[in-house]
């Protein structure tokens, strides 16, 4: 009871990014346990798909799906608003009504506080609620102490944008009311991050923008890697074929500091560079409850797994979806979490059965805007090879280096985001 | 006791070992949920220009998949995919997404189209594409339903010769206009 209480303070204390919630003490139970019941942490790519599918496979299976919004912006497509070509976020956004109606998932709006791995109780802020298997899909957050002078104020003077939603807007406010002829300065952290072409779409984006609206403005583009992390030679096409007046590439190039006064960043304590919009892409680690609750491997940053079932290796019981957790092959982005959402589903299901699990065949899929109308994609299929989750050799890759396709990939990819959205919400 | 066991197993990786020595190898449905991410679930597209797969008859999918790992059928990203999977991988996929119910489709159609297509479909095409395009004989794929973007692209890789035409759609094909065309696959798209 002392060790349980202990770790339980500890996890509190760990879990400063939630402050100003009232954590003294656990509260009472939400919603008693009778029968078997799974509880997903998430409502985005991961957990919507793990929650629905559960209930697909077993409706015996109670699940409880807790999520901190009523609604769920998506990250892919977010650079085409950046952009100016969708012109509000309604396309990206999804509600969880009929996941409830359709297929009996009960959502629960509320902060997640503490997970008691030990007990098997989550703690939020509506009230504690028991599991037999917790599924944590928490997404990223950012390693804040890496960038100095990065708070909650520069945030909003020098936007991420790489959650979706008002960070989002603000982004797209800035280089609307910028001047002509200014600078817009994008920062990349170190792989791995979330969505690894992302960065560099962004930067089509915002190129696509001034070109048609700020033709005399620039985008400088400080990326931390010593090259680009993902489809490279068709970013760079891409670039030399749209923008080459526009977009200056400056690999190796790591952000260390910034002045949101003084709207300037600083590379290692030796170069400043200023901008008129900037937009900071911090260095990420998975979501803080992830970091509370001990899910985090060696590197403090990620959640190692086990490749069949997604279980955590830290902690028995809790499975980890999704950006936050080490998916070998497969890269940190939207479909990878949907894949693996469907993958530890069957496998959470299986074990709560006391079944035999079965091993996992993953896909991602991601396509990435050039302009308004070319894309490109990447592909790829996973399977597992000696514990690992390997990309199936001769398999996958990216689309077409000539271009030839990049037409007919914007349309394919406006069906891949509609039919994808579509999965985690009806 | 237990505790330590744990901690012993925690420490080696023994418990990660031993729940992937129990795994079965990847199931049809465990193969097929990776697919639904742009087909839909259980293969029912909501993307207009991404083919419903549910309901399709197994033959159908068997033969497209390997025709897009071939090479053979023409695709952006497709192929890439179709070249992960073993043919026992692609047969159990093609009899989960067969097991599917049809999925029925509300899209905006053009009723003179429909009508026309109506007859130029019991007239031309109705020895293959069975029961207004609900079945289809052999590897035929069942056209009911599906997404009429989606069609139009297939009969624009048809027409350019991009995707080869079987002899006997070609000789159907040649002698009608772009019109009858277009009023075929508004039919198609309308059969619920």
């Amino acid at each position: 009871m002392t060790l349980d209480r202990r770790s339980f303070l500890k996890l509190i204390g760990a879990g400063a990014g939630a402050a100003g919630l009232p954590l003294i003490g656990r509260a009472a139970e939400l919603m008693p346990k009778s029968g078997k019941r799974v509880v997903v942490i998430g409502g985005g790519y991961g957990g919507t798909i793990a929650a629905k599918y559960i209930r697909m496979a077993d409706k015996s299976i109670e699940v409880v799906m807790i999520e901190r919004n009523d609604h769920f912006v998506s990250c892919p497509f977010s650079n085409l608003y950046i952009g100016g070509i969708l012109k509000d976020l309604n396309p990206l956004t999804i509600k969880y009504d009929k996941l409830a109606a359709n297929h009996g998932v009960k959502v629960v709006q509320a902060e997640v506080t503490a997970i008691d791995a030990a007990a098997k109780v989550v703690t939020t802020s509506k009230g504690t609620v028991s599991y037999d298997r917790l599924i944590v899909s928490p997404g990223i957050d950012f390693r804040l102490d890496e960038i100095k002078g990065y708070d909650t104020a520069a945030m909003e003077a020098m936007p991420h944008a790489w959650k979706a939603g008002p960070q989002t807007v603000l982004l797209r406010k800035q280089l609307e009311a910028m001047k002509d002829g200014g600078t817009v300065v994008i920062t990349v952290p170190l792989a791995p991050y979330r969505c690894p072409p992302g960065p560099y779409e962004r930067a089509c984006m915002v190129a696509h923008y001034l070109k048609q609206s700020k033709p005399k403005s620039k985008v400088v583009m400080l990326d931390a890697n010593p090259d680009i992390t993902s489809k490279g030679g068709l970013f760079k096409k891409g670039w030399k074929d749209n923008y080459a007046s526009i977009i200056d590439y400056r690999p190796a190039k790591k952000v260390t500091e910034v002045d949101a006064k003084a709207m300037a960043v600083m590379i290692e304590g030796i170069e400043e560079v200023k901008g008129d919009v900037i937009n900071i892409i911090p260095p990420q680690r998975a979501g803080q409850i992830a970091v509370a609750a001990g899910l985090v491997g060696d590197d403090k940053n990620w959640c190692p797994v086990n490749p069949t079932t997604f279980e955590s290796t830290k902690q028995a019981g809790i499975h980890v979806i999704g950006d936050a957790c080490v998916a070998g092959a497969m890269p940190k982005s939207g479909y990878s979490a949907n894949s693996e959402a469907k993958i530890c589903a069957t496998n959470v299901v299986a074990l709560l059965n006391g079944k035999e699990t079965t091993e996992l065949s993953g896909i991602n899929t991601c396509y990435s805007y050039i302009t308004d109308k070319d894309a490109v994609s990447v592909a790829g299929v996973y399977a597992v090879k000696e514990g690992k989750i390997i990309a199936v050799p001769n398999s996958g890759g990216v689309s077409p280096a000539d271009f030839s396709a990049t037409k007919i990939e914007a349309i394919y990819a406006e069906s891949w985001l509609k039919n994808i959205l579509t999965e985690m919400s009806t | 006791m237990m505790m330590k066991w744990r901690g012993w197993a925690l420490a080696t990786g023994a418990l990660a070992i031993s729940a992937m020595a129990q795994a079965a190898p990847p199931s049809a449905a465990m193969l097929s949920n990776a697919c639904a991410g742009c087909h839909g679930t259980n293969g029912g597209s909501a993307g207009p220009t991404m083919p419903s797969l549910a309901g399709q008859s197994k033959e159908a999918i068997e033969i497209a998949l390997k025709k897009f790992k071939s090479g053979e059928r023409p695709s952006s990203i497709m192929g890439r995919l179709a070249k992960g999977y073993s043919d026992a991988d692609i047969t159990a996929m093609s009899v989960f997404f067969s097991k599917q119910k049809l999925h029925a489709t509300n899209q905006p159609l053009d009723k003179a189209r429909i009508a026309k297509g109506a007859s130029l479909q019991e007239a031309n095409c109705g020895r293959c594409h069975l029961e207004d395009g609900k079945e289809g004989k052999d590897d035929t794929p069942a056209m009911a339903s599906q997404w009429l973007p989606y069609m139009q692209m297939q009969m624009a890789d048809y027409l350019s010769g991009k995707r080869k035409m079987p002899q006997e759609m070609k000789e159907k094909v040649d002698p009608m206009s772009k019109e009858d065309l277009e009023a075929l696959l508004h039919f198609y798209a309308s059969v619920k």
